[in-house]
C-alpha cells in the first residue's frame, strides 16, 4: 500500500488523494449522479460548480459517507481514498470522517462554548492527552479558521452568539481541529457578507498547504479565484473537469460554455 | 396586459379612491376580525368564569375539612380500671381493651362539667358520644406508650365527632338531625355550652393533611396522608420505569430505526396508545400483574406499572416531538466531525432536547398522579390506618391507597362528613398538580432553546 503511493509520488508530483470511479447515486428511484469519474489532487483546491440541483452537494456527500444518514440514498462505484475503497464493508464511517471533514452550507456551530465547540473533535478522537494539549488545538485551529483574534477574549461565550461570519470561520476552524486530510466545503460563503467570503477565501488558500480541499460554490469568481481544478456538473453528470484557468477561459463543452457565461443556471 | 386592459375598460383603477376613506371590502374586512376577536374574548371569558368557578366551588367546599373540632378534657387514667395489678405490666395494660377506657372519658365529663359548675340532663353515655369513636382509642394508645403516667391527670384533646364537627362548621343543623340516631339535640345544646366554655374549639387540623384514611363510622378522623404516601410510590415506579424506557424508545425510533413499515406500524401503534382509556390499563394490569404475575393487589407496584403503561406513550410522543425538533444541522455537524451516531446524539441532540423531554415527562407524571379508573380495577383503595412513619416503611409491596383513589372513595361514603373530606382532598390533589405543572413551565423558560 504505502510502497504503491510512493511508486505514485515518484510518477506525479501531485498526489491523488480521491479517486472516483463511475459513482452513481440514487435517491430511490432518482438517479441524481451519473457515471462521474474524478480524480481529487492532494493540497489542491477543487471546485464543484454546476446549476441547482445537479448534483454537486449530493456528490460531495458521498466523499465522507454522510449519504448514510439518507435512507432511500445509495452509492454505486468506488471511491478511493489514498487507494482505499471508503465504502468497502470494513470502513467504518466514523474514522472516515475524521479523515475527511465537512464543512456545511449553513453555519452550524454547536450550542455550547466556543472552546467545545472546537475541542469537541480532538476530544472524541483522543487527540490530546491533556489540558494543555487541548488548550493548544483550540488556540491553532482558531488561529487557522482567521477567528482567534475576535474570540480570544471569550471562549467560554457560547458559538452561536457569534455573527453568522464568525460561525463559518468557527466552523472551519472546528473541521481543521481533528486533522482531516482532505476538507469538504458546500457553499461555505452562501450566508456570508463579501467581508467574511474575502476571509473564507484567504482562509481556503492558506489550508491548501496542507490538505486538499473541495468547495462548491454557486459563484463563477470563487471558483476562479480559490481553484486550481473546476468540475462542472449538469442534470447529475460530471459534463467537464480541468484545469480552472482552462474552464473558465476555454471550456470544450458547449455546456459549460453557456453555464460559466449565464445562460442555464 | 389583461389586467390593464380590464380597469381600463372598467374605467376604474382596482385600488383608486382616496386612503381616508374605507373602502367597501376594507370596512367588511375589518369589521370581520373586530367579530373575531369578539368571539375570541367571549370564548376566554366563559372559560375564565368556568376556571373561577370551579376554584371556588372546591376551595369553599373543601376548605372545611383542613379545620377540625377538638375537645379538651383532662383526664385521670385511673390505676383501679388499668392496671390493678398495679405492676405496670405492659401485657397487661394491653388486655384492657377501648371498652375499659370509656369510662374514663365519662368521668372526665363530669370532673369538668362540677369544675364549671354546669347541670346537665344528658346522661354521661350522651355526653362522651359527643367524641369521635377514636377518643377511647386515642387514650389507650396514650397508656399503652406511656405506662408510668397510669395514676395521673393528663390533658387530651379529643376529635369531636363528625355531628358535632359539622355542627360547628354549619353543616349540621338541629332540623338537619331530626331523624338523625346519632346525635339529638340536647346533645348539640351541650355542645354550645361547652363552646362557651372553651372546651370544645375548632382549630387547623394538620391531620388531615398527614394522616391515614379513618372507618365509615369516624369522618372526623380520615387524613389523606398515607394515599399521598401511596401516590408518592406510584409516582416512583413510574418515573423509574417510564422515563428510561420511554427516552430510550424514542431515541431508538427516532434517530437510529430504519424508515420501514415494521417501524410505521410501532409509530401509528404509540400514538394510539396515547388514546387508549385509562380504564382498559387498568384491566389489563389486573389480568397480567395480579392475577398472572401474582403481585399483591392493592400495592403501589402494581399501580405504579400500570400508570407507566398509560404514560409509556405521553413520554414517548413528547421526546420524539423535542428529538424532532433540533435541527438537522447540529447532527450533520457532530457527525461531520467524526462524531458516532450515539455520540451525536447523546452529546449533542438529548441535551437539546432535554427541556422538551422533562417537560413531557412531568405532564405525563401529573396525568398519572389524577388518574383514578385503573386504580380502583387493581384495589388501590387499600385502606391502611398507620401513619406517616409506618405507612413509609410498608413500601412498594404493601396494600396502599393513592389520591384520587382515596377522594373516590370518600365521596362514595354516606356520610356528608366524608364528603367534605373529599373537596379537601381534591384541593391537596390539585396543589400537587399545579405545582408539577409551574415545574414543567418553569424548567422551559429556564433551558429555552439556544441555537
Ligand atoms: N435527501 C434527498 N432525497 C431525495 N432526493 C434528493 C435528496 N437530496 C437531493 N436530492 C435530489 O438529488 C438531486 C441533486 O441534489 P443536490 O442537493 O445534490 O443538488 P445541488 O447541486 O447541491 O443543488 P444546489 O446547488 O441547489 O445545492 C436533486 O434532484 C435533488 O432533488
Ligand atoms: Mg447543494
Amino acid at each position: 500500500m504505502n510502497d504503491m503511493t510512493l511508486l505514485e509520488r515518484d510518477v506525479d508530483t501531485k498526489n491523488i488523494k480521491i479517486a472516483a470511479n463511475n459513482v452513481q447515486v440514487y435517491y430511490g428511484d432518482t438517479h441524481a449522479i451519473k457515471d462521474v469519474n474524478v480524480q481529487i489532487e492532494d493540497k489542491t483546491v477543487t471546485a464543484f460548480i454546476g446549476p441547482s440541483g445537479c448534483g454537486k452537494s449530493t456528490f460531495l456527500r458521498c466523499l465522507n459517507r454522510m449519504n448514510d444518514t439518507i435512507d432511500i440514498c445509495r452509492v454505486e462505484g468506488d471511491i478511493l481514498l489514498d487507494g482505499e475503497d471508503i465504502y468497502d464493508p470494513k470502513v467504518d464511517p466514523v474514522q472516515l470522517r475524521a479523515k475527511v471533514g465537512m464543512v456545511f452550507q449553513k453555519p452550524n456551530p454547536f450550542p455550547k462554548s466556543i472552546y467545545d465547540n472546537i475541542a469537541y473533535g480532538p476530544r472524541i478522537h483522543g487527540l490530546a492527552r491533556n489540558k494543555a494539549e487541548l488548550d493548544d488545538i483550540v488556540e491553532k485551529s482558531l488561529r487557522r479558521g482567521a477567528i482567534w483574534d475576535e474570540v480570544k477574549d471569550r471562549l467560554d461565550a457560547p458559538g452561536t452568539g457569534l455573527s453568522g461570519g464568525q460561525q463559518q470561520r468557527l466552523c472551519i476552524a472546528r473541521a481543521v481541529a481533528t486533522e482531516p486530510e482532505v476538507l469538504l466545503m458546500d457553499e461555505p460563503c452562501s450566508a456570508l457578507d463579501p467581508i467574511a467570503t474575502a476571509q473564507v477565501e484567504e482562509l481556503i488558500d492558506e489550508l491548501r498547504q496542507n490538505y486538499s480541499v473541495v468547495i462548491v460554490t454557486h459563484s463563477m469568481q470563487q471558483a476562479a479565484r480559490v481553484s486550481q481544478k473546476t468540475a462542472f456538473f449538469h442534470l447529475g453528470n460530471l459534463v467537464e473537469f480541468g484545469e480552472t484557468g482552462h474552464i473558465f477561459t476555454n471550456p470544450e463543452d458547449p455546456r459549460t460554455e453557456s453555464y460559466i457565461t449565464g445562460r442555464i443556471g | 396586459m389583461t389586467e390593464t386592459s380590464q380597469s381600463t375598460e372598467n374605467g376604474r383603477k382596482p385600488h383608486g379612491g382616496s386612503l381616508m376613506t374605507l373602502s367597501k371590502r376594507t370596512a367588511r374586512r375589518n369589521a370581520a376580525e373586530k367579530r373575531f376577536q369578539i368571539y375570541g374574548i367571549a370564548a376566554i371569558a366563559v372559560g375564565l368564569l368556568m376556571l373561577i368557578i370551579l376554584v371556588s366551588t372546591i376551595v369553599s367546599r373543601g376548605v372545611g375539612a383542613y379545620s377540625q373540632t377538638f375537645v379538651t378534657l383532662q383526664v385521670e387514667l385511673l390505676e383501679s380500671k388499668l392496671d390493678k395489678s398495679g405492676t405496670r405490666d405492659l401485657e397487661k395494660i394491653k388486655k384492657v381493651s377501648t371498652f375499659g377506657y370509656a369510662p374514663l372519658i365519662k368521668n372526665a365529663f363530669s370532673v369538668k362539667l362540677e369544675e364549671l359548675g354546669i347541670q346537665s340532663e344528658l346522661s354521661a353515655k350522651e355526653q362522651a358520644a359527643i367524641l369521635s369513636k377514636s377518643a377511647p382509642a386515642q387514650l389507650r394508645d396514650y397508656v399503652i406508650a406511656n405506662p408510668d403516667k397510669i395514676g395521673e391527670t393528663i390533658e387530651f384533646r379529643f376529635l369531636a365527632n363528625g355531628r358535632v364537627d359539622g355542627y360547628m362548621k354549619g353543616r349540621v343543623s338541629r332540623e338537619s338531625i331530626a331523624n338523625d340516631k346519632s346525635i339529638n339535640a340536647e346533645q348539640l345544646d351541650f355542645v354550645d355550652i361547652l363552646v362557651v366554655n372553651d372546651v370544645i374549639e375548632k382549630t387547623f387540623n394538620l391531620d388531615f393533611i398527614t394522616g391515614a384514611d379513618a372507618s365509615d363510622q369516624r369522618p372526623e378522623a380520615a387524613g389523606m396522608g398515607v394515599s399521598m404516601i401511596g401516590s408518592l410510590f406510584m409516582m416512583l415506579v413510574v418515573l423509574a420505569l417510564a422515563l428510561p424506557i420511554g427516552v430510550a424508545a424514542s431515541i431508538y425510533l427516532e434517530e437510529f430505526a430504519p424508515q420501514n413499515w415494521l417501524t410505521d406500524v410501532i409509530e401509528v401503534n404509540i400514538s394510539n396508545l396515547a388514546a387508549v382509556p385509562s380504564i382498559v390499563f387498568g384491566i389489563l394490569g389486573l389480568a397480567v400483574f395480579i392475577n398472572y404475575m401474582h403481585l399483591p393487589t392493592s400495592a403501589p407496584l402494581v399501580g405504579g406499572l400500570v400508570l407507566t403503561l398509560m404514560t409509556l406513550p405521553t413520554i414517548i410522543i413528547s421526546t420524539r416531538a423535542s428529538l424532532k425538533s433540533v435541527p438537522p444541522s447540529i447532527r450533520d455537524a457532530a457527525l461531520g466531525v467524526g462524531a458516532s451516531k450515539m455520540q451525536a446524539v447523546f452529546h449533542h441532540v438529548l441535551p437539546l432536547a432535554a427541556p422538551g423531554i422533562l417537560t413531557g415527562t412531568i405532564i405525563g407524571l401529573a396525568q398519572a398522579l389524577g388518574e383514578t379508573a385503573p386504580l380502583l380495577l387493581i384495589g388501590m383503595v387499600g385502606f391502611i390506618a398507620s401513619n406517616a412513619p409506618d405507612s413509609l416503611a410498608s413500601g412498594l409491596m404493601s396494600p396502599n391507597s393513592a389520591m384520587p383513589a382515596q377522594i373516590y372513595e370518600w365521596a362514595k361514603r354516606a356520610d356528608p362528613a366524608f364528603y367534605e373530606r373529599a373537596w379537601g382532598g381534591i384541593i391537596i390533589l390539585l396543589v400537587f398538580l399545579i405545582t408539577m405543572n409551574t415545574v414543567a413551565v418553569i424548567l422551559r423558560r429556564r433551558f429555552e432553546r439556544r441555537w
